[in-house]
C-alpha cells in the first residue's frame, strides 16, 4: 500500500483505530488475567474488592486444594494420558492414510476420496454413532475418547495435499535403491515432514485436551472424567448442587469457592497458553487451507 | 472437489505415464501397491466403523429400536416417528429456537470479524498489528467449557465480578444465568468472545490481495480513507464475504452443541433448546434412540439441503463455489 497523505480526519482515524483494537485484544485476555489473579487470591478479598489486577495478599490456598483432592488429581491425569496417547493414535491413523491417498495411479483413489469428502457433508450424528461405539464394548473406556475421532477429514486432506507436492524424484531414487513403499514413508517421507507432524499433533493435541463432548457422551463413570467435564461439574453444576444433593451423595464435595473455581478454570486452560506460541506459528495457513480449498 | 473431479479423468493417463510392467492391468496395479493398500488399512476401517456403519444405523429412525434386540430383530414402523416429532409442539420450539439464534448470529456476529479484520488492515505499525493479532486469537483454542465457566464465574448473582459491579454503582444485581431474556445475547457474546479474533484470518488474506495501484489510483484521485473503505477495499472483499455468508446458511440448524448444552439450565430451557440438544436429551439421557435417530436425520438432512442449496448460489453469484 502507497504512502497516503496525512490529514486531520485520518489521524482521527487511525487515533480511534488503535484505541478501539487495544480495547478488543484487552476484552480477549482481561478475563484470564482477572481470573488468573483471582486464583492466587483469597476468598475474602475477592469479596472485598470487586475488580483487581494484583491481588493484596498472595494465596496459594486454592492450588493446594485443587492438588489435594484425588478426584481432580485423577482427571488431569486422564487429560494428560488421553491427550498424549490420542495424539500418537491421531497422527498415526491420519499419516498412513494420507500417504497412499497422495499417490495419483493408486487404484480406487478418487473413490476413496470422494467417500471421505462426503463424511464432511453427511453424518450418521450423535446417536447411531453412540450406538456403535457402544456394541463395540467401548463405553467407559479412553478408547471411546481417542477412536471415534481418530482422523480428521480436514487435516488428513491437508496432508495428502503436503504429499502431494513432494518431489517425486525422491520417491524414484528411493525404488531405485531398492525401497519398499514403507520403508520410503518411513526413511523419507516422514522426516520431511517432520513441521507438518508437528502441526498436527499440536492441533490434534488441543482438541483432545479440550474434549468435552465426547466424554459427555462416553464416559460415565466419574473415575475416568478427563478434566474438562470436572471443570464443569466444579464451576458450573456446583450452584445448583449445594441444595439437598448434599446430604443425599456421599461423594459431593462442598461447593468451592470462586478462588478455587479460578484455579480450576487456569490448571485447564495453562496447556494451551504453553503451546500457543508454537501453534500460532502454523495456525493462519491451516485455516486458509482448511477453508477455502476444501 | 472440482479439483478431484477434473483428476478422476485424468488418472488413467497419469498411471500410465509411469514405467512398470503392470501398466494397465488392475490386477497388476493393486500387486504392485500393496504396500499403500496394507498402509491404507486402518484408515479405511476407522471410515467404514465410525463414519459409515452410523450411516447405516440412521435406518433406526424408521424402526422401534430395541437395544437388547438389536437391529436385525428390531420391529419396522415406517415414518412414525416423524410424524411424532412433526405434531409433538416441542418441533416448533426447536425451529424457532434454532432460527433466532441463527439469525443473531448472522446479524451480530458475522460482521464482527470483518469489521476487526478492516480496522486492522489500516494498522501501519507492524508490531502493534502483531501484537492484537496475536492477543485475540488466543480465545479461539479454549474450550468451551472453559469459555462457559469463565462466563458463570463473571456472571454469577454469588460474588461474580459483574454483579458485584453492578451492586457498586447503585444497580441490582441480574441474574444473567437463569434468565430466559439473557440467554441469546450471552451465546452470542460468547461467540463473539471467541471466535472473532481468529475470524479475521479469511478476511486479512482476502484484504492482502487487494491490488495496491488502486489504492494509489484513488489517491491521485483524492479520496479520502473512507472512500478508499468503501470504494476498494469492500468490493476487494466481496467474494469472502459473500462465500462465508452462503456457507453460513448451510449451517442454518447447527448452533454448536457444546456451547448451548453448557449454557442450558432448568430456567432457560424454554429458550435454550435446540435440534442438537434435543436430540442429546432424548437420544442419550432418556434412551429414545430411534425417535432421536429421525430428529437427528432431519437437521442432517435439511442441511446438506442447505449446503447444495448454497453452493448453488455461490456458483450463482460468479464464485468458485465450494465443490
Amino acid at each position: 500500500m502507497g504512502k497516503r497523505y496525512r490529514t486531520v480526519s485520518g489521524t482521527i482515524f487511525d487515533i480511534s483505530n488503535y484505541l478501539l483494537l487495544s480495547l478488543f485484544a484487552l476484552c480477549a485476555i482481561l478475563p484470564f488475567i482477572y481470573i488468573v489473579s483471582g486464583s492466587f487470591a483469597t476468598d475474602v478479598e475477592l469479596t472485598q474488592r470487586s475488580f483487581f489486577l494484583i491481588p493484596k495478599t498472595f494465596s496459594m490456598a486454592a492450588y493446594e486444594f485443587i492438588f489435594s483432592t484425588d478426584r481432580l488429581i485423577r482427571s488431569i491425569g486422564v487429560s494428560v494420558y488421553v491427550t498424549v496417547v490420542g495424539t500418537l493414535v491421531n497422527l498415526f491413523f491420519t499419516f498412513t492414510m494420507a500417504y497412499p491417498l497422495a499417490k495419483r495411479g493408486l487404484l480406487g483413489r478418487n473413490t476413496m476420496l470422494n467417500l471421505i469428502l462426503f463424511t464432511m457433508l453427511f453424518s450418521g450424528g450423535m446417536v447411531p454413532t453412540y450406538i456403535v461405539v457402544k456394541s463395540l464394548g467401548l463405553l467407559d473406556t479412553y478408547w471411546s475418547l481417542m477412536l471415534p475421532g481418530a482422523i480428521n477429514a480436514f487435516n488428513l486432506i491437508i496432508i495428502k495435499n503436503f504429499f502431494q507436492e513432494l518431489p517425486a524424484e525422491l520417491e524414484e531414487a528411493a525404488k531405485i535403491d531398492g525401497c519398499n513403499e514403507i520403508g520410503l514413508l518411513w526413511r523419507i517421507v516422514l522426516p520431511l515432514s517432520k513441521p507438518v507432524l508437528a502441526t498436527f499433533a499440536l492441533f490434534y493435541a488441543v482438541g483432545h485436551w479440550n474434549n468435552f463432548f465426547n466424554a459427555l457422551l462416553y464416559i460415565n463413570d466419574p473415575d475416568k472424567w478427563p478434566l474438562q467435564v470436572m471443570l464443569r461439574q466444579i464451576v458450573m453444576l456446583s450452584q445448583a448442587a449445594a441444595g439437598d444433593i448434599n446430604a443425599m451423595d456421599p461423594n459431593f464435595v462442598q461447593p468451592p469457592d470462586q478462588s478455587i473455581k479460578m484455579a480450576v478454570i487456569v490448571v485447564g486452560t495453562i496447556p494451551i497458553l504453553l503451546v500457543y506460541p508454537f501453534l500460532q506459528k502454523h495456525f493462519a495457513k491451516g485455516v486458509l487451507i482448511g477453508s477455502i480449498k476444501g | 472437489m472440482e479439483e478431484l473431479a477434473s483428476r478422476s479423468g485424468t488418472a488413467g493417463t497419469a498411471a500410465g505415464t509411469r514405467t512398470g510392467v503392470y501398466r494397465n492391468n488392475a490386477l497388476g496395479r493393486l500387486k504392485r501397491d500393496k504396500w499403500l493398500y496394507v498402509l491404507l488399512l486402518p484408515g479405511v476401517l476407522y471410515f467404514i466403523i465410525f463414519k459409515y456403519v452410523p450411516m447405516w444405523g440412521i435406518l433406526i429412525a424408521f424402526q422401534n429400536y430395541q437395544p437388547f434386540a438389536g437391529f436385525w430383530r428390531s420391529e419396522w414402523v415406517g415414518f412414525e416417528h416423524f410424524q411424532l416429532f412433526f405434531q409433538n409442539p416441542d418441533f416448533f420450539k426447536l425451529l424457532r429456537n434454532t432460527l433466532i439464534l441463527s439469525l443473531y448470529n448472522l446479524l451480530f456476529y458475522f460482521p464482527v470479524p470483518i469489521v476487526l479484520a478492516l480496522l486492522l488492515n489500516e494498522v501501519r505499525l507492524a508490531i502493534f498489528k502483531r501484537t492484537v493479532q496475536t492477543l485475540i486469537y488466543v480465545p479461539h483454542f479454549i474450550s468451551m467449557v472453559i469459555v462457559a465457566s469463565l462466563t458463570y464465574v463473571l456472571l454469577t448473582t454469588e460474588g461474580g465480578l459483574v454483579n458485584e459491579l453492578i451492586v457498586k454503582y447503585g444497580g441490582e444485581k441480574i441474574d444473567f444465568l437463569a434468565s430466559p431474556d439473557w440467554f441469546r445475547p450471552l451465546i452470542i457474546l460468547q461467540l463473539i468472545w471467541k471466535e472473532s479474533g481468529f475470524g479475521t484470518i479469511l478476511f486479512l488474506a482476502a484484504l492482502a490481495g487487494v491490488d495496491a495501484e488502486q489504492y494509489e489510483a484513488a489517491i491521485m484521485d483524492g479520496a479520502s480513507r473512507w472512500r478508499q473503505l468503501w470504494h476498494i477495499t469492500l468490493p476487494g472483499i466481496r467474494s469472502t464475504i459473500v462465500i462465508l455468508l452462503i456457507l453460513r446458511m448451510g449451517d442454518i440448524l447447527e448452533n454448536g452443541f457444546e456451547q448451548i448444552y453448557l449454557m442450558t439450565n432448568a430456567l432457560n430451557r424454554e429458550v435454550a433448546d435446540v435440534f442438537d440438544t434435543y436430540v442429546y436429551f432424548m437420544g442419550i439421557t432418556q434412551g429414545a434412540f430411534s425417535y432421536s435417530t429421525a430428529v437427528g436425520l432431519f437437521k442432517a438432512v435439511v442441511g446438506v439441503v442447505l449446503i447444495v442449496a448454497s453452493n448453488w448460489l455461490a456458483k450463482k453469484f460468479g464464485q468458485s463455489g465450494l465443490y
